[in-house]
């Protein structure tokens, strides 16, 4: 659906417009048929459109080619690295997994599900009212149980309150005591300079739809001559580790996009970053009682708001209703609305929690967006107040 | 106007959403969540509280293309008429939750919350009138006998009335179906929901004994003598004949029916059908849909069940009791029920009763 002048689409942490370049590439794909697993001509026709999206890639996130195994989402992604090492190292009397509490669903939920069904044991690590894991407690809690511990997953910043994490102090006490470091990395990547070489973790998730190109894509990279068990068994497509034809247009795509993010990464940050500028201060001085959340080490893109007494599904509404669309950044369990893990992870009370709101800016955002935002803020805020005290 | 439109995923309140869109309102759609644990899928007949319904109400409001939002209110829910539901079974009541949903979330939580937000009104899918007056809005019985629901509603005040829209009181049920179909709505043809919606097995009983306990009591007749046992005497209610599991026959052969619930003797007390005959209700907790009467003995009608009849009567308010005297006795009649007054077809005002005039004596349940 075409969005309106009227409109701000303020969601870019949650899905973006696909870019041209990549509809464009991906669409040059869709009506050629070919498997990229067939010999025959066709066959490997799609399976050089294939190759060259993996060195891409590869290139785009400072990886070898041989090292990105696509999946179709950032989820399979999570999913993959969090089982695929907790049943490879099983049998070595690994079962405990480190994590953050402030990780995204995706990798929260696989391991809940280890935990529940595969006896896994969760070490949880410590974070900051700023949503940062605290490196030190990460650091001793890691080597007093390192001979015990299958994986450390932690993301590398925050999809709702936008916090860059520590990740590569994490990855060198890993990489000290020999164990495996994966980082879901799907908003990063795009947005802030990200090499998987230079960071020295083992494996990384990353999606196409968060950076312009297309949804139902995504990738693990993981380090050469890694073994995981696959959590999808079939042909064994990608390296015998995931298995499921390779979906070739999607794969241009992502490939268009993630070559374009990386061209464009410094104008895009620096362009995004003043309008995240322009909407904080544009909204501190309209609404009282209203605090960013969030540490000095974040994504440029997202702006996330507590408004004192305001519920954020109220705040949605009314903002939807004025064109502009932002998120509450909460789990939706069974369409329920609850409260962030993440912020009650930062010690917010629920009700705080609950009083909260991100709008992730993107490339296609424009002043006019945020104009539109700070125009409307502060009625909707009382009215969503008043709403707060029935 | 702007107004919220509260969509269950059933198909009455599907169309009076649509009705209200087209008669040119500004309509948002809201489900409300009511379970904290919602059932995945419907089992049977039961349409509430599950994913699938919230799916439902969704796909309505994409057609008639409206915004459609879920709003949390398990918490309110679960405090206003879960709770209340069981502690009044506990004490040898019968409730209604659906008339405690009506006066606590649709029209209080969901009103307020809508009102605080800019939003005029609350639009349901109850079968039943608002009429203007030269005293202000009145709630009145809908076009379809049937399924008239201005029973459950008798317990909003004016304001509340006032902040209600109901397109469907002029229409009949099974023109609310056709108009579904011819809309394009999948639920077109859903199962009406029956039972409560917070017991999806249906089994009340059941559900009942997993939060009262299962304490086993005696069944007396009225003279004292033990008839037989049960496990709960929550579980039964006034007027009840079947499940009794009388090992006693009665002298002269016929059916005997439950009269009284001592929950504090954990004693269930039964006798003849005459027996519960009741010409004098009383009730508490008094809630007037438009004006207050005067203390005065008027005429009117009363209705004590759901679906029931409208009974001739007299009614006298006292200031604190509403006291309603029937031309013609009714038999069977349990305290936490909503006692309704009509004049005519519309609604005067509703109490909870606490005291018939049975030949047993008083019901009182506290």
């Amino acid at each position: 659906m075409a969005i309106n002048s009227a409109t701000a689409y303020l969601d870019n942490a949650a899905t973006t417009a696909m870019v041209p370049e990549a509809v464009l590439a991906m669409s040059q794909q869709l009506g050629i048929v070919g498997n990229a697993s067939s010999l025959h001509a066709a066959g490997r026709s799609a399976r050089k459109v294939v190759e060259e999206s993996r060195e891409a890639i590869a290139d785009a996130v400072g990886a070898s080619p041989s090292e990105v195994i696509f999946t179709a989402s950032g989820t399979e992604a999570n999913n993959l690295a969090l089982k695929g090492f907790y049943w490879h190292r099983f049998a070595e009397g690994r079962n405990s997994i480190v994590t953050s509490p402030i990780e995204h669903h995706a990798i929260l939920d696989p391991l809940e599900w280890l935990v529940k069904h595969e006896n896994a044991k969760w070490l949880e690590l410590d974070v900051d009212q700023d949503g940062q894991v605290k490196v030190e407690d990460a650091i001793k809690k890691i080597a007093a149980e390192a001979n015990l511990i299958s994986l450390i997953s932690i993301m590398h910043s925050n999809n709702e309150v936008g916090s860059i994490q520590p990740v590569g102090e994490i990855a060198a006490i890993a990489a000290e005591l020999s164990l495996p470091i994966h980082t879901d990395a799907v908003q990063s990547f795009g947005k802030i300079p990200l090499s998987f070489r230079e960071l020295n973790v083992t494996a990384m998730s990353l999606s196409a739809h968060k950076i312009g190109g297309p949804l139902g894509i995504g990738a693990l990279v993981l380090k050469k001559g890694l073994d995981l068990t696959p959590v999808l068994h079939g042909g064994g497509q990608e390296r015998d580790l995931r298995s499921g034809t390779l979906d070739t247009p999607a794969i241009a795509g992502f490939a268009a996009a993630a070559t374009l993010a990386i061209a464009e990464l410094n104008s895009r940050a620096s362009r995004v970053s003043k309008l995240r500028d322009r909407l904080i201060s544009g909204v501190l001085a309209k609404v009282e009682n209203a605090s960013v959340n969030g540490a000095k080490d974040h994504l440029p893109g997202i702006a996330h708001f507590t408004f004192e007494g305001a519920e954020g599904d109220a705040l949605l509404l009314l903002l939807d209703a004025q064109g502009v669309q932002c998120s509450t950044g909460s789990a939706c369990s069974a369409g329920v609305p609850r409260p962030s893990h993440v912020l009650l992870a930062m010690g917010m009370n629920d009700k705080r929690a609950k009083s909260s709101l991100r709008f992730s800016i993107g490339t296609s955002t424009t002043e006019a967006d945020i104009d539109l935002v700070i125009s409307v803020i502060a009625p909707v805020v009382e009215r969503a107040r008043a709403a707060g005290l029935v | 106007m702007k107004v919220i439109a509260a969509m269950s995923g059933g198909v009455d309140s599907a169309v009076a959403a649509a009705r209200a869109v087209e008669a040119g309102h500004e309509v948002i759609g809201v489900h409300l969540a009511l379970s904290s644990n919602p059932q995945k899928y419907r089992s049977g007949a039961r349409g509430c509280c599950t994913v699938e319904d919230s799916h439902d109400a969704r796909r309505v409001a994409d057609i008639i293309g409206i915004p459609f939002y879920i709003w949390d209110m398990a918490s309110e829910f679960h405090e206003g008429v879960v709770d209340n539901f069981i502690s009044e079974y506990s004490i040898g009541r019968t409730p209604n939750p659906c008339l405690r949903c009506n006066e606590k979330i649709k029209f209080a939580a969901v009103l307020n919350r809508a009102r605080a937000m800019g939003y005029e009104k609350v639009v349901t899918g109850h079968y039943a009138k608002v009429v203007d007056s030269p005293t202000g809005p009145t709630l009145n019985r809908a076009n379809d006998p049937e399924k008239d629901q201005s029973y459950v509603l008798a317990v909003l005040t004016q304001d509340q009335i006032a902040g209600a829209m109901f397109p469907l009181g002029d229409t009949h049920k099974v023109d609310v179906r056709a108009e579904a179909e011819a809309r394009g709505f999948a639920l077109a043809q859903k199962p009406d929901s029956h039972d409560i919606c917070f017991v999806p097995s249906g089994d009340n009983a059941g559900w009942l004994r997993e939060r009262l306990g299962s304490e086993s009591g005696s069944i007396l007749d009225e003279d004292g003598k033990k008839l037989g046992s049960h496990k709960g005497a929550y579980t039964y209610t006034i007027g009840q004949r079947k499940g009794l599991n009388l090992t006693v026959p009665a002298n002269d052969g016929s059916p005997r029916y439950v009269l009284k619930i001592e929950p504090l003797s954990n004693t269930v007390v039964v006798g003849s059908h005459e027996k519960l005959a009741v010409s004098e209700i009383s009730g508490s907790e008094i809630k007037w849909c438009g004006q207050v009467p005067g203390n005065e003995l008027l005429r009117g009608f009363a209705q004590v069940r759901a679906h029931g009849q409208a009974l001739p009567c007299s009614y006298k308010f006292d200031g604190e009791n509403l006291t309603a005297t029937l031309d013609q006795p009714l038999y069977g009649l349990a305290a936490g029920q909503a006692l309704v007054i009509y004049d005519g077809d519309r609604v005067v005002g509703s109490a909870t009763i606490d005291r018939t005039d049975q030949a047993i004596g008083s019901i009182n349940g506290s």
